[in-house]
């Protein structure tokens, strides 16, 4: 147990930004605060290094009350979303400085940022300034000082959010290595469910200043505990709609049937309401265990490798997404094709049933 | 509306260029054909921009000729091009309402009022812009005001190309696909030539039937998202588009058959291959590799879940091959085999793709 | 969404601004106020006068000459001045070596002490050996700006005018730099004429560098003293006594502490009042 907010809030006058909220980070965790904007990550962030006070609560760590130790006490260091770096620095006294501040004798200093520099591929640039680099190199530099001391909290707020997209694929991969093996306890936020799913570690995916779910980031994602947290964990956004039960037939969009699969024994018969991730819809494959609906195409996003079709079904836009390139002209009617057995059904109250 | 044709164009932002180093925008000739929706994609620096700022008329090109509808217009104005542009972050005139904004390209050209009104309802009425017209134009949202710069370009019949640079950068991510889908309908319903520049792969390939991929100053690929998806013509094209990229890795070729690490490799291009055998490399994509009892043998370093599938990393004679695999298949673990797809493997020689450059 | 932590320590780094505002502020003032409902004769004994040296001053038609001139003069240099200043600005090069060659040209007047200014033109416009007279009378214009109001008045606005029009151009200039060109290029596409460009994209984004200006120029113009006395001195006759000019006549030359101080605190509501009618004005058009 190293990290652990006890019914900590945070209000603003009449706002409130984070509800009474309690979690446990373990040592050398990697855990992933998920949300859109707004949803509290920041404020939770800040709460944790002590730039912010909680309003009721209390924050302990190690076994100690550090409630009230201001941020400068805690040993914590802080990435941001914008490239932030001493622009009359070069790189190398970019990263040595938090250790400069702590007093640390030259050649431990030379030692740790030649080491921080080697694990950021930032050996051969360490003599430029932070203006001569490109935006990678410049969140390298960034997230270099932030590992060069032994913080015992590390937090990363959105730190790929600003670069290109095949920049950010390296990083994605690179990141959760630089962190492994270590005691640090690192709090990384970010509005993209794909990061949270590639560095594993635990997910907490927040929402409206809640933290709806926490726990192991593959468990968070296969067993939402409700629909709130498995919308939070969906991009393209998961697709919804009421649906009645009966036996082995489930009605949708009032009068379209579809075989029940894999809850026909499992779940009693009711009125539901039903999540299907875009990647459980597909174009194409008809079988036993698969619904079939209607829709009209208003585009399909193509990613490279990927087709993400929005269709409007009744007044409904649905999202399918598929591996490979399939187009679809705007406008065309089209079959679309949802694997039943992966559907998560939700009751009355959104709470997750099956 | 216009054909456009760059014939041996090329640019360089230094007067007196003396190498191919100097030149911002390697000699390339393209056609696009009238009503086309085309789309330069590549990172930054590639020349993209530059290219764009030739076709607007904003830089004269070094060599070479830019035609519309076999017009030479490479010493042509900006303004006597009848180009319309959406930039990155939206230009609205902020005194005026939204259909005063709309129809300042008309009454700048001296359109009666009767003509101006019947034109600017018609296209606020496609942007889904009528209910605002009286609004001033600086109170509206992003895509609003993105709206409004296409809406000036869209309003005039004389246009003879819409260009649009990284026109989503300031729409909020979860309503970017709705503006993609209004560029699309639109045109649908129009058919002028668009041409999008972008360095987000996702943009130029939903936007575009046609994609110019971009790298140093030179197109190494033209096609439509499958053929760039299928068929890269470049390593870099395979690696730059799709997500995980393509895997490359060295190869040596003989007698029409490649081999990797000493594992022969089915092939689509390698028995058309004659040459030297100057920096060789085998590209396939992590779609098309798969697990076998038999094949090239790897060790699994990494599996990373992505949800509706895993990304899998293998690593053989210091190469690294990634691979897809769906949610619930069975992952070996340690030593295993790969299998790649024969129709899907290309050879590539210098970065090129075997057979398709010399 | 973020907000910063609250703690009334930061007070105390306050304070000395506080104090020196005090010094440099309050205590003048409350000082001339002080004066201004007071009757002296020397020995420094005071008596309760009531506002009867604002009553006698409202009336005064000197006072109310003086002011008349100073509003004349302020309209007319800010007429001048803005207009041109931004005339300038929009000629400037906005790339290239000449842009430096320019800024530094530019602010060359405003580098001048404004008593060195007045000595300047005073030599210039002198009407035997001077560049400026001799040159117009040898053109046939008769020009003594010690005799003549229309010379004088002539000088002091020219004198200003070079003096101060760099401070607007070279705001207008700041202001015209940090448009994007991406307007500029988007109002070639749409067929712009020059007129248009500047009506609806440079007049629309200088609106808040031009309030600035204008509010800096009619400040300064409004208490324009050092210039004036060491050019004209006021003259010929009362033909350039500006209210300061009477101000510190009153005060100095005739010791009537009482009357200066009615004047002083009349001329401190003036200047505050337009300005700050002015501000809100403009401020009001913004939020609409």
């Amino acid at each position: 147990m190293a990290l652990e907010l006890k019914q900590v809030s945070k209000r603003v006058g009449a706002d409130v930004h984070i509800h009474e909220t309690s979690a446990v980070f373990a040592s050398g965790s990697f855990n992933v605060l998920l949300g859109t904007t707004l949803a509290g990550k920041t404020t939770l962030m800040q709460l944790i290094a002590g730039i912010q006070k909680p309003t009721t609560g209390e924050i302990w760590f190690r076994g100690k009350n550090i409630t009230s130790v201001p941020v400068q006490k805690r040993n914590v260091s802080m990435v941001y979303q914008q490239f932030i770096n001493y622009p009359n620095f070069n790189v190398y006294d970019n990263i040595a400085s938090p250790l400069r501040v702590a007093g640390m004798d030259a050649a431990e200093i030379d030692r740790r940022v030649g080491k921080a520099a080697e694990l950021l591929r930032l050996t051969s640039m360490l003599k430029r300034k932070p203006s001569e680099l490109s935006g990678g190199q410049q969140q390298r530099t960034a997230i270099a000082r932030a590992v060069v001391k032994d913080s015992d909290i590390i937090l990363l707020d959105e730190p790929l959010a600003n670069l290109d997209y095949k920049l950010r694929e390296e990083m994605r991969e690179e990141l959760p290595k630089l962190f492994a093996g270590r005691d640090a306890i690192v709090v990384y936020a970010t509005t993209e469910p794909a990061e949270a799913l590639l560095f594993g570690g635990n997910t907490a995916t927040m929402h409206e200043g809640r933290i709806t779910q926490f726990g192991p980031t593959s468990t968070i994602y296969r067993k939402p505990n409700n629909l709130i947290s498995a919308q939070v964990f969906s991009d393209p956004p998961i697709n919804t709609a009421k649906i009645s039960k009966r036996g082995k037939v489930i009605t949708i969009f009032d009068n379209i049937k579809w075989p029940s699969g894999r809850v026909e024994k499992t779940l009693p018969d009711g009125d539901y309401n039903i999540g299907i991730r875009p990647h459980n819809i597909s174009t194409s494959g008809e079988g036993a265990h698969v619904g079939v609906i209607e829709g009209r195409v208003l585009v399909t996003e193509i990613s490279g490798s990927e087709s993400v079709i929005h269709c409007k079904i009744g007044g409904q836009t649905w999202v399918s997404q598929s591996h490979g390139i399939h187009p679809f002209e705007v406008g065309s009617i089209t079959k679309l094709y949802v694997d039943i057995d992966q559907s998560l059904y939700f009751g009355a109250n959104n709470e997750f049933i099956a | 509306m216009a054909k456009i044709t760059l014939q041996n164009l090329r640019h360089s932002y230094n007067p007196e260029p003396k190498g191919e180093e100097d030149y911002a925008l390697k000699r390339m000739s393209l056609d696009w054909a009238d009503g086309g929706a085309y789309a330069l994609l590549g990172p930054s620096g590639c020349g993209k921009t530059t290219l764009l700022n030739l076709i607007s008329g904003l830089l004269i090109p070094t060599e070479g000729q830019i035609l519309f509808d076999g017009r030479d217009i490479s010493n042509t104005t900006p303004e006597r091009r009848n180009i319309a542009q959406v930039f990155q972050f939206p230009v609205i005139y902020d005194t005026m309402t939204v259909y005063d904004n709309l129809a300042f390209p008309l009454r700048n050209r001296g359109m009666g009022e009767a003509e101006v009104d019947k034109r600017v309802r018609e296209i606020a009425e496609m942007l889904d812009l009528s209910r605002t017209l009286q609004n001033r134009a600086s109170g509206l949202t992003a895509d609003g005001k993105q709206k409004i710069s296409l809406g000036r370009g869209l309003v005039r019949s004389d246009v003879n190309v819409i260009m649009f640079d990284e026109p989503l950068t300031v729409i909020d991510p979860h309503l970017k696909w709705q503006l993609r889908s209004k560029l699309k309908e639109l045109h649908q319903r129009i058919r002028r030539t668009m041409i999008y520049v972008t360095h987000d792969q996702t943009e130029a390939l939903t936007f575009a039937d046609q994609v110019v991929v971009m790298n140093n100053g030179e197109v190494v690929q033209t096609g439509t998202p499958i053929d760039l998806f299928e068929r890269p013509m470049h390593t870099f094209v395979g690696h730059f588009i799709g997500s995980p990229g393509m895997n490359v890795m060295p190869c040596e070729v003989k007698g029409g058959q490649a081999t990797f690490a000493g594992h022969s490799v089915q092939t689509v291009n390698a028995r058309n291959y004659k040459g030297k055998g100057q920096k060789l490399e085998i590209g396939v994509r992590p779609e098309f590799v798969s697990f076998a009892k038999t094949g090239i043998p790897v060790d699994i370093v990494k599996v990373a879940d992505a949800g509706r599938y895993r990304i899998v990393e293998t690593r053989a004679a210091n190469s690294s091959i990634k691979l897809l695999v769906p949610d619930g298949d069975h992952i070996p673990v340690g030593k295993t085999h790969l299998a790649f797809d024969a129709t899907r493997t290309q050879i590539y020689e210098n970065g090129w793709m075997v057979g398709v450059r010399p | 969404m973020s907000s910063k932590t609250v703690n009334q320590n930061a007070w105390w780094l306050v304070l000395p601004v506080f104090i020196m505002v005090a010094f440099n502020a309050l205590i003048p003032l409350m000082t001339v106020v002080n004066y201004s409902v007071q009757e002296s004769f020397g020995n420094n004994e005071f008596f309760w006068s009531g506002t009867i040296w604002f009553e006698q001053l409202l009336e005064d038609d000197q006072f109310r000459s003086s002011l008349l001139r100073q509003i004349s003069f302020t309209s007319i240099v800010l007429f001048i001045q803005v207009p041109l200043g931004l005339g300038i600005a929009l000629c400037m090069p906005r790339k290239g070596p000449w842009v430096s060659v320019c800024l530094v040209l530019m602010a060359l007047p405003l580098l001048v002490p404004w008593n060195v200014v007045g000595s300047m033109w005073n030599i210039m416009a002198l009407p035997d050996i001077g560049l400026l007279g001799k040159g117009l009378n040898a053109l046939g214009i008769p020009f003594n700006y010690t005799r003549q109001p229309i010379s004088a008045w002539f000088t002091v606005v020219l004198m200003d005018v070079w003096h101060w029009t760099s401070l607007v151009v070279l705001l207008c200039y700041a202001g015209l730099v940090s448009i994007p060109d991406a307007y500029y290029q988007a109002a070639k596409v749409d067929g712009a004429k020059p007129w248009a460009v500047f009506r609806f994209i440079q007049l629309p984004k200088l609106k808040h560098v031009l309030t600035i200006a204008i509010l800096l120029r009619f400040m300064d113009s409004f208490m324009i003293y050092t210039e004036v006395i060491v050019l004209t001195g006021g003259g010929p006759g009362s033909a350039t006594k500006f209210l300061s000019i009477d101000l510190v006549q009153k005060a100095l030359g005739g010791f009537d502490l009482g009357p200066a101080a009615a004047m002083s605190i009349v001329y401190f509501l003036i200047i505050l009042l337009t300005s700050w009618l002015f501000y809100t004005l403009m401020m009001r058009n913004e939020a609409q």
